[in-house]
């Protein structure tokens, strides 16, 4: 590995926008009544999870789009930085690695409590990869929830990224980073609260944003002896409609070079938002360009990169924002608004049925559950999942042969399927059906993401990470993994993850 | 093979409660009702009795764990009782634990009675439940409906049917247990229907509309077993007795192994094949006189049909629609009107089937007794999801036939 003040820089990168997607005009339009203000507001749309996506599974599929299928023994490290992780005493972090098969010496942090918690985690991962000479898996993920009718309704979504980061130039040189901490509160979210609360915009712009960020900016410039004049892309969040703007004309970077704040189609997704704005960044990138990315909260982080010869092959595995931007559904704003809590729904009485998590069967079959990893019998070859002691090959039947097999990679195919209108699911029906697996194997799973087209006997299923369920009554969230469509308008997620 | 019990154990009595939602009575009540039906029935008395199997499947919701609340409810005097828990097959199962314990020696009368209370949950269908501690946790959140459903897309793809022409068969074979029940006093469901009112229901679990699912029911049955000949000294002459009772249960090839397509019950073909040959029975088709499958949603019972061997594979459906299982036809299915209008009170379904060959072999069948020589019939029991179940066949004649 390289020495302790090697070059470092990012190696992979991947994102993750959740499929679904809701009209800002209809949101406007709903809440005229209660807020005029809105009005501006009614153009394109945000981004917004499903009822089985959280924090944690964005982050697995942002991992899982920058990893792609190579192997993953490598990766030695695991930052999540998010204001929104589903659980406040519980390695988020380590659900990711445990998601991704990652070995038991994985180390992981989760970063929070700002929104520049995503850049917070990307500056650690960098410094864990130099003074470590490893590769470090870095995510950003966010689910913000906001009051009905607020700004923030309108202008935040939810999504994920992900970057390998190592010793090595990578696809993008980390030429130099800065960070300022400043207790500058813009918006807090008291512990027990479920929204942000902000003081006013003005304020956060001219006395925060446009303040606090340039020192960063300046210092990192200063650090690289780059000037501001040959940043060809300012990845940096909007507090406020256009105040990147105001902050590259103050910082003397091109009015072109501001990147794209993804509010079509996406929206603010706080602590993931500048990685994402540099995911993209990458998506279209040329070798030699100078990318800096740059975010806000309670002081700034600042990173300077430039992007090396190898983005050209990184790019060809399809990896990065727009293809998640691509693919949408219409998500109406009341199944929004159940989908976020932000209702009192009836779910009828079969809702009730407690879902109590037995941590220790969890603990048992962790490898089956969030890795999604069965058997394949060392005598006949079959494959299985879940493994088990005795062989499932009816001619087979050996004891104890199986070898962990990982399936999540794999795709699958619908054997049989029903759309189901009696089960509790909070978005019915329940679709499910068993998927076989090429490889080998069957499993009975839900269904999810599908499209206009759902599904029939045949279609092509890819893995993907999930809430299996919420326990309202303890707080608890449980995974586990779900076949989707691959292709046509269901995804056009076609052959990367074939494996 | 072992050699089997064919003819060993005869039925002594039989009784059966009234099915449907019996707000008014409790699962106690229920076997009451059975119970008193089939002492009447057999002549004897409580004390008689040497060994009893009780039957109930959702006991969370009803009379809690074990055999004791049907000790209680039938004032049963210190015999061993044991409870049977096999899910939708726990009738049978509790019948054929009767009918081993009067055919190893070790009773001369034993009691089987099934009971299930499933309507006090507070809303319709199946009660929720738990299907363990990890299958919850990575295993589909699928109900009933959802699981079976999942036959009808299997078996379109398989033999290349048109998804209305399936609908349509599905449909007839509902008329015709809607039909059937009709001329049934004990029947929850009584009324007539026609197929369009099948076809355009609402969706339960696609392809299964409301019409394509079995009713949920409260109910009871029970069956009084002894020897052939203690039944003949007790003055019984006319009898019905045991060919064969064959179980097959799911190993995990269906759940785990790619060589099961999904269209058909790997249990049922196994069950079916073996009780054949303890009963001696080795044309199906020719050798049924009637049938009582468990028709738990319209698929079921179509392609069971085929598992039994009586249509040969992909002809159920046109068997369905020539109306080879109609009450006028060759081989009449659920002439009492099936899970689908007689209900299905779980623990009693499989003592229900039995109930129903019983009768008719008597010629006890009122409205409905078929009017022809009835040789061998055959009841079906099964319990759980296509892809993994237990499947329970019997086949009941007279003795000696």
């Amino acid at each position: 590995m390289t020495a302790l003040t090697g070059e470092v820089g990012i190696q992979r990168f991947g994102a993750y926008v959740p499929a679904l997607r809701v009209s800002r005009a209809e949101i406007v339009a709903a809440n005229r009544w209660a807020n005029g203000s809105l009005a501006s507001w009614a153009r394109s749309e945000r981004s917004t999870c499903g009822w089985d996506e959280d924090v944690v599974t964005m982050a697995v599929e942002a991992a899982r789009d920058a990893l792609g299928t190579e192997p993953r023994g490598d990766v030695e490290g695991v930052y999540l930085g998010s204001t929104t992780p589903p659980f406040d005493a519980r390695l988020n972090s380590g659900i990711v690695a445990s998601a991704l098969n990652l070995p038991d010496s994985t180390s992981c942090w989760d970063v929070t409590g700002s929104d520049r918690a995503g850049t917070s985690a990307l500056l650690a991962a960098f410094d864990t990869a130099r003074a470590r000479g490893v590769r470090v898996l870095c995510a950003g993920s966010e689910k913000k929830a906001a009051p009905v009718a607020s700004v923030q309704e309108v202008a935040s979504g939810h999504a994920a990224s992900a970057f390998v980061v190592g010793p090595g130039a990578g696809i993008a040189r980390l030429l130099a980073s800065a960070t300022v901490t400043v207790d500058f509160v813009d918006h807090y979210r008291g512990r027990g609260s479920d929204f942000d609360y902000h003081w006013e915009e003005r304020w956060i712009r001219d006395e925060g944003y446009l303040k606090i960020v340039p020192r960063a900016v300046e210092a990192v410039l200063a650090k690289a002896g780059v000037g501001a004049g040959e940043v060809a892309r300012l990845c940096v969040p909007n507090p406020i409609p256009r105040a990147s703007q105001a902050l590259a004309k103050r910082l003397q970077i091109a009015d072109d070079a501001v990147a794209d704040p993804l509010e079509a189609g996406c929206g603010d997704t706080g602590a993931a938002h500048a990685l994402l704005m540099l995911a993209a960044a990458l998506e279209t990138a040329a070798p030699g360009d100078r990318i800096l990315v740059a975010s806000f909260g309670q002081g700034a982080d600042a990173l300077l990169f430039e992007v090396t010869p190898a983005i050209e092959a990184a790019r060809a595995g399809g990896a990065g924002v727009a293809k998640w931007l691509a693919r949408r559904r219409d998500c109406s704003y009341p199944r929004y608004q159940a989908f976020a809590g932000l209702v009192k729904m009836d779910r009828g009485i079969r809702a009730e049925a407690d879902k109590q998590t037995a941590l220790t069967a969890h603990y048992r079959n962790r490898e089956l559950l969030d890795g999604m990893v069965g058997g394949r019998c060392a005598r006949c070859g079959t494959m299985q999942i879940p493994k088990t002691w005795i062989c499932v090959n009816p001619d087979c039947g050996a004891w104890d042969t199986q070898e962990p097999q990982p399936f999540a990679d794999f795709e699958g195919r619908v054997r049989s399927w029903s759309a189901d209108h009696l089960t509790f699911t909070p978005d019915p029906p329940a679709y499910y059906g068993m998927v076989e697996f090429e490889p080998g194997g069957r499993l009975m799973m839900d269904f999810t993401d599908l499209g206009p087209d759902k599904v029939e006997v045949g279609t092509t299923m890819r893995m993907t990470f999930r809430v299996k369920d919420h326990d309202p009554q303890r707080g608890y969230s449980r995974y586990f993994w779900k076949a989707a469509p691959t292709g046509g308008a269901s995804g056009g997620m076609n052959g990367r993850w074939h494996p | 093979m072992a050699a089997g019990i064919r003819d060993r154990v005869a039925i002594l009595g039989m009784g059966c409660s009234k099915f449907g939602e019996r707000w008014e009575a409790s699962s106690e009540n229920l076997m009451q009702e059975a119970y008193g039906e089939a002492l009447a029935d057999a002549g004897i008395e409580t004390k008689d009795i040497d060994a009893a199997w009780f039957a109930t499947c959702f006991e969370e919701q009803s009379v809690g764990k074990s055999a004791i609340p049907a000790a209680q409810a039938l004032r049963l005097p210190f015999i061993p009782v044991t409870r049977v828990e096999n899910q939708c097959a726990s009738g049978t199962e509790a019948f054929r634990g009767a009918v081993y314990a009067v055919a190893s020696g070790a009773a001369d009368i034993a009691l089987a009675v099934g009971s299930e209370k499933l309507k006090d949950t507070g809303y319709g269908g199946l009660p929720q439940r738990s299907r363990g501690v990890l299958n919850s946790m990575y295993w589909a959140n699928l109900s009933a409906p959802g699981s079976f459903a999942q036959l009808a897309s299997a078996y379109r793809v398989k033999h290349a049917v048109e998804a209305a022409d399936l609908k349509r068969a599905m449909a007839h074979i509902s008329v015709k247990s809607h039909d059937n029940g009709s001329l049934n006093p004990k029947a929850h469901l009584r009324n007539r229907i026609d197929e369009a009112t099948v076809i355009n229901a609402p969706m339960v679990a696609e392809p299964l509309g409301l019409y394509d699912c079995c009713g949920v029911s409260d109910g009871s049955a029970a069956a009084i077993v002894t020897t052939p000949e203690i039944a003949r000294s007790l003055g019984k002459h006319d009898l019905v007795s045991v060919k064969g009772i064959q179980v097959a249960v799911s190993n995990g090839t269906e759940a785990q192994h790619n060589s099961w397509d999904g269209s058909y019950f790997m249990t049922a073909r196994h069950a079916a094949r073996r009780v054949y040959q303890e009963a001696g029975i080795t044309k199906p088709r020719e050798e049924l006189s009637l049938v009582e499958v468990h028709d738990c949603f319209s698929i079921t019972e179509l392609v069971t049909l085929e598992d039994l061997f009586i249509s040969e594979e992909g002809d159920a459906v046109t068997d369905v629609l020539e109306g080879f299982y109609d009450a006028d036809g060759q081989i009449p299915c659920q002439i009492d009107g099936g899970l689908k209008c007689f209900g299905h009170p779980i623990g009693a379904s499989g003592l229900r089937m039995i109930y129903e060959i019983y009768l008719q072999m008597l010629g006890r069948a009122g409205d409905r007794q078929l009017t022809r020589d009835l040789r061998y019939g055959l009841t079906h029991n099964l319990g759980g999801s296509p892809h993994q179940n237990v499947c329970s066949v019997t086949v009941l004649g007279a003795p000696g036939v």
